[in-house]
């Protein structure tokens, strides 16, 4: 295949997300601009000009009007897709990092960072129809996990909160209480900073990538651990095929180490795992750091990955790529 | 410098005054944008006209080739969203910008091991291992980790583990260090053409790559990267696959090059490829000659 590159970004990619048709590619970069791009050909549709700090995340609604983007410029922000314009801002007194949409478009989940003194949290808001009414009041405050909250999705039915981050610990909250209702086992889980956390296609359970150099698969309901995929670079991203038991695992070691190895050394490629045998099945090279966020189209037939390098590379796969056996 | 200020100081009267003179429209003295094409094999031109930073007018000839994707299934949500107007910083997009690329490079989704068998994997790795009895165990020095006869340097199970600096200099297995060592202090610069051992290395790598390559001919129009490697990765490990490809029109010029790590390897694939039968066509399959220069 011959991957398309697209080099909108000035400053390494943070976050890759399609939309549910999968004909627009939405990239978050650590410059201020959110990018959207034609999936199919790699064109530049539009950029939503307004932050004023890295974009950690986004999450766009299933009518792909409404776009959502958590920044470091302590606001979260909604977006017009189409017009790219402004809908609302919630400020926030800490940078805002995962954002995403309930079923239904009608809450979001945002999680912020622990800044000067203050703790990470998540925050539910109510997202109105009309963005006119749309108001920046919490629906409600989860507080209470150290560190960073790398990622927060929603549960099956919009009943329970996933989030993951820095103390290397999976929780489920109750999203009408705010109770925690399970935790990750310290002994089977994670060692290390959980840096990305993906769904299945049909909710039904989800993976996790560490920089513990693994990636594991969880049950969404009951938050047993069904597999571990180990490799041997830190993990800054994961996705799932929803065409076939394919898991693809991203990194590479620390930016900062980049330019004082050999680039083979750095591990820069997008591996593939089959999700049942947990066994490997092939690496896709390309990119000159380490890559930091991935996503499958939904209809299964191309991902694409975001480097450390700025660029994003779209993947076709090859007819070839359905039919590999192990 | 004070040269080449002198031209640029005719046109403009000082540097500091660049920014107000770019806001001056000259673009009514350029000639309109041009489109030819798209021709029958999608070939499109684009030409337009700018000043550049010295105030010179400059053509700007883009050529793109214009190529239909597999009709995909599309909603009409989709369909309808594929003719919206940019908007951001998409809309001054000019065609000169490039944003969007496609790769020159053919990535293949790389394999951890052939799908044809394990015992394959472990001969090949045993090949190396068997020369090296014959040739003396001096042959294979890890460059990495400087252990002799056990690993090459690409399978070097340390090399995570090394220090940088260590990898990068050619430095020599410990046993010869004390005959060389007397040149150059420790710690300084030393060139790659000096450093001991590197020359015969070069040489050695070059050889050998010229050697393993294996040129093949005749070859169908349809015919990829990932097709040759598919063919001749039957017969050991290979190092690298290139197919000719026509600049304009994206078809393969019909012969491309092989690289096999081993020439055993190759010499396998040259005897039983030449004139084997591929896509209807007699492959030629043959040394690859070193290029006249």
């Amino acid at each position: 295949m011959r991957p398309i590159l697209m080099k909108g970004h000035e400053r390494p990619l943070t976050f890759l997300k399609y939309n549910r048709d999968g004909d627009l590619l939405f990239s978050c970069a650590k410059d201020h601009t959110p990018t959207v791009w034609f999936a199919d050909n790699g064109e530049r549709l539009g950029t939503y000009r307004g932050h004023n700090g890295a974009v950690w995340c986004c999450d766009v609604s299933r009518d792909s009007m409404m776009l959502i983007t958590g920044s470091a410029d302590q606001s979260a922000k909604l977006w017009n897709v189409q017009t790219g314009a402004q809908l609302f801002t919630f400020n926030f007194d800490s940078p805002a990092r995962a954002v995403d949409f309930a079923v239904g478009d009608k809450l979001a989940v945002i999680t912020t960072d622990p800044f000067m003194g203050l703790p990470s949290a998540i925050h539910v808001k109510h997202i109105a129809r009309d963005p006119s009414e749309q108001t920046g009041e919490s629906v409600l405050t989860i507080k209470g996990p150290q560190g960073r909250i790398n990622r927060a999705v929603w549960g099956p039915l919009n009943k329970t909160i996933i989030s993951a981050g820095e103390d290397a610990v999976v929780r489920i909250w109750d999203s009408e209480t705010g109770k925690l209702l399970k935790e990750s086992d310290k002994e089977t889980g994670h060692k290390k900073t959980i840096t990305s956390l993906t769904k299945s296609a049909d909710s039904s359970h989800f993976l996790t990538g560490s920089l513990d150099k693994s990636a594991k698969l969880w049950d969404i309901r009951s938050l047993t651990l069904i597999k571990t995929y180990v490799t041997e670079r830190p993990v800054n991203a994961v996705a799932m095929s929803p065409l076939l038991d394919h898991v693809v695992l991203g990194g590479g070691q620390d930016a900062s180490a980049v330019t004082t190895t050999d680039h083979r050394a750095g591990k820069f490629e997008a591996k593939f795992f089959d999700k049942v045998l947990q066994e490997e099945i092939g690496g896709v090279k390309g990119h000159f750091g380490p890559i930091n966020a991935l996503a499958f189209n939904p209809d299964g037939k191309s991902f694409s990955s975001g480097g450390e390098d700025g660029y994003v590379r779209l993947h076709h796969f090859d007819p070839d790529y359905f039919h590999i056996k192990i | 410098m004070g040269v080449d200020m002198a031209p640029a100081q005719s046109n403009k009267l000082r540097w500091g005054e660049m920014e107000e003179d770019e806001g001056e429209d000259l673009e009514f003295l350029l000639p309109p944008r041009q489109e030819i094409g798209p021709d029958e094999n999608g070939v499109k031109k684009v030409v337009e006209y700018k000043f550049n930073d010295e105030g010179n007018k400059v053509k700007i000839t883009t050529t793109t080739r214009i190529r239909k994707l597999a009709s995909a299934r599309l909603s009409k949500r989709a369909v309808e969203r594929r003719s919206w107007p940019k908007f951001g910083d998409a809309v001054h997009e000019d065609v000169g910008s490039r944003l969007t690329m496609v790769s020159t490079e053919e990535i293949i989704l790389e394999r951890p091991r052939a799908p044809g068998s394990k015992s394959e994997e472990t001969k090949v790795a045993g090949d190396p291992l068997a020369q090296i009895g014959k040739a003396g165990a001096v042959l294979m020095v890890c460059r990495t980790c400087g252990k002799k006869g056990d690993h090459w340097t690409s399978r070097c199970p340390y090399k995570d583990l090394a220090q940088p600096s260590e990898g990068f200099i050619d430095k020599p297995p410990a046993s010869e260090v004390p005959t060389v060592t007397s040149g150059p202090s420790k710690g300084s610069y030393v060139p790659p053409g000096m450093r001991p051992g590197a020359e015969r290395t070069g040489t050695d790598m070059r050889r050998r790559n010229e050697e393993n390559s294996v040129r093949v001919t005749n070859l169908s129009e349809d015919t990829r990267e990932a097709d040759l490697h598919e063919l001749f990765r039957t017969f050991g490990s290979v190092s690298r696959v290139y197919v000719a490809v026509d600049q304009k029109t994206g078809m393969s010029r019909g012969f491309g090059f092989v690289n096999f790590v081993n020439k055993e390897d190759a010499e396998k694939a040259i005897n039983k490829l030449n004139g084997y039968g591929y896509d209807n066509l007699i492959l030629r399959v043959e040394w690859a000659a070193p290029r006249a220069n």
